[in-house]
């Protein structure tokens, strides 16, 4: 069983091919985000080195959310696009599950972290084990748009060192590292987006039947578009003003 | 030949099927415009994420409407631009997933002159040469389609299209989106000559257009009015403001036509369906003994029908795309200008 996973999420664009066995191929480019040129060029690459077709492949994945609107969407397209073409099976796997990923062997709580702009972060907390041969991360803390200071109190409550990851770093690292003692990073190719870990957990949601199918997959965004917002907040007024 | 084309340049999700450019097999538009009207306009980030979600849709409607299955299919064509640039996205994406899975040419197309093509598939016999005028919520152009490959631009416009003209001055006059068919039908009711709205033609040579003092001057009269308490009736408003847009068209269009001596004339673009527009071509075909085209009302609108006729041209002039082809938001109407030819 063959998984192609792919992750436009943010400014990472990274394909990978895994089996039940291996990580067989994977494609990171972490520069500049230029996916809807770049990601099928590099996943033809990939597959071409790899001697690899795509109707070889079982499954189609994707990170699906949070992270870059746009991103998420070159993404999904791209992988309902194969899986409709070639009438197979999609599974769809969190950015932030997938980052978590990234350093299972540990005993430490895991946030991982997307920038969401607005001075927040998407961000969740993750439990696994040190001693994990599986990956076996438990979800702790519901994946959220959070302000920064919300998410320094939610971690000071988690009795345990914290492993903060992803690229809500770079804009909040220095304040979550300073008001959350017990916080500590990984270096920066642990803390980044990589469609091997995303592949990772999407084998498992596989083996565990959690497959859709092109007409179903969705991304989960975290946060609606400004002109909802903005129009839902204006109708909340209006029916304060009325009561 | 059979192509599986796909649209999502703005807020109507589309796919269809269309046989050596001319025949349609399959065309399926999922419109969004009842999302986008609480909004007073189109939403961009909202239009993405629901081409999204509903381009497998479409796209299989296409098949099953056909009664084709992937397998039947020469080629896939997609909307590169222009356009909001989210929204092209998503059908750029598809395009180049079902391309490439299904090991097919990728045809990225223009969409003017996809709108230009709906007249292929409404018309067999028409050819070029001819000139076309197209008239959009985004486009005002006037060229000269010279053969399938080549198109000689006369003019364009400087500042607003004349459909963005009509989507502004709806809005201000109260009608809900999309304004362009709501100002035509309340100019059918009003006096065109209640308010003189000028008309605007640029150098005396020049074919190109100018609607931002048009639609200035409607709003500076409208503020005038309720100012001055002046009362006025909205359809008055609509149809002075179509008449002013519709003579400068109009008369460009046989301007250009007198001056390069051409009897064949397109009109394509949203703006055609405008019924206002339509009367006045018609009668200017009559004074001028042209043959006009217009494409039936559903392929007016944007469609993905229009981008498979248009890809099959392309297609025959090599015009084929590669594995990285993006959306070009700002892509403008590919062809020579005059002055240079």
């Amino acid at each position: 069983m063959k998984l192609l996973m792919i992750d436009t999420s943010t400014i990472v664009a990274t394909a990978a091919v895994l089996d039940e066995d291996r990580l067989i191929a994977e494609t990171i480019v972490n520069y500049k985000k230029k996916h809807s040129e770049k990601m099928l060029p590099s996943i033809d690459h990939m597959l071409q080195d790899s001697g690899l077709k795509l109707g070889d492949i079982d499954v189609f994945g994707v990170v699906n959310g949070p992270g870059s609107f746009t991103g998420l969407r070159i993404g999904m397209a791209t992988a309902k696009g194969f899986a409709q073409a070639l009438g197979k099976p999609m599974v769809t796997v969190s950015t932030l599950e997938a980052l978590a990923a990234n350093v299972c062997v540990t005993d430490a709580a895991i946030c991982p972290t997307v920038d969401a702009q607005r001075g927040q972060v998407y961000a969740a907390l993750y439990q696994s084990d040190r001693d994990a041969a599986e990956l076996n991360l438990k979800n702790t803390m519901a994946e959220g748009v959070y302000d920064v200071d919300a998410l320094c109190e939610k971690l000071n409550a988690v009795n345990a060192p914290v492993i903060i990851l992803g690229d809500g770093l770079k804009k909040h690292g220095s304040k979550l590292l300073a008001a959350v003692p017990k916080a500590r990073t990984a270096p920066a190719f642990l803390s980044m987006n990589r469609a091997s870990s995303a592949a990772a957990v999407g084998l498992k949601k596989i083996q565990q039947g959690q497959t859709v199918d092109c007409f179903q997959a969705g991304l989960n965004y975290l946060r609606k578009s400004s002109a909802e917002e903005q129009r839902e907040k204006k109708l909340a007024q209006e029916a304060q003003h009325h009561e | 030949m059979k192509i599986l084309s796909i649209e999502s340049s703005c807020d109507e999700t589309a796919a269809a099927i269309i046989e050596n450019g001319r025949r349609i097999l399959a065309n399926q538009v999922y419109t969004q415009i009842a999302i986008h009207r609480k909004y007073g306009g189109v939403v961009p980030e909202i239009a993405s994420r629901n081409h999204v979600m509903k381009m497998p849709f479409v796209i299989q409607d296409a098949l099953d409407e056909a009664q084709l299955t992937f397998d039947d299919l020469d080629a896939v064509a997609v909307t590169k631009g222009p356009g909001l640039v989210g929204a092209l996205l998503v059908g750029v994406s598809t395009a180049k997933a079902l391309a490439y899975a299904l090991d097919k040419p990728l045809i990225g197309v223009n969409h003017i002159e996809g709108h230009i093509a709906a007249n292929y598939l409404a018309f067999p016999e028409l050819e070029p040469p001819f000139l076309a005028l197209v008239v959009s919520g985004g486009h005002t152009n006037l060229v000269i389609v010279k053969d399938y490959g080549t198109n000689i631009i006369l003019g364009r416009t400087r500042d607003d299209a004349a459909g963005e003209a009509f989507d502004k001055v709806a809005r201000v006059l109260g009608y809900p989106y999309p304004g362009g068919p709501a100002v035509d039908q309340a100019a059918q009711a009003g006096d065109p000559q209640a308010i003189d709205f000028p008309r605007v033609m640029l150098e005396k040579d020049s074919y190109d257009f100018s609607f931002s003092g048009l639609k200035s001057a409607v709003l500076n009269e409208l503020n005038h009015r309720k100012m001055k308490h002046i009362p006025y009736k909205r359809e008055d408003v609509a149809a002075s403001f179509q008449a002013a847009v519709l003579d400068v068209l109009t008369e460009k269009t046989i301007r250009c036509a007198e001056a390069y001596g051409l009897k064949k004339i397109v009109v394509a673009g949203g703006v055609s369906a405008n019924k206002g527009l339509r009367a006045r071509m018609d009668a200017a075909a009559k004074q001028h003994g042209w043959q006009l085209y217009y494409p039936p009302l559903s392929l007016c609108t944007d469609n993905a029908a229009m981008i498979g006729a248009r890809a099959y041209y392309d297609f025959k002039l090599g015009r084929t795309s590669g594995w990285d082809l993006n959306a070009v938001p700002g892509l403008e109407l590919p062809g020579i200008d005059r002055d240079r030819v």
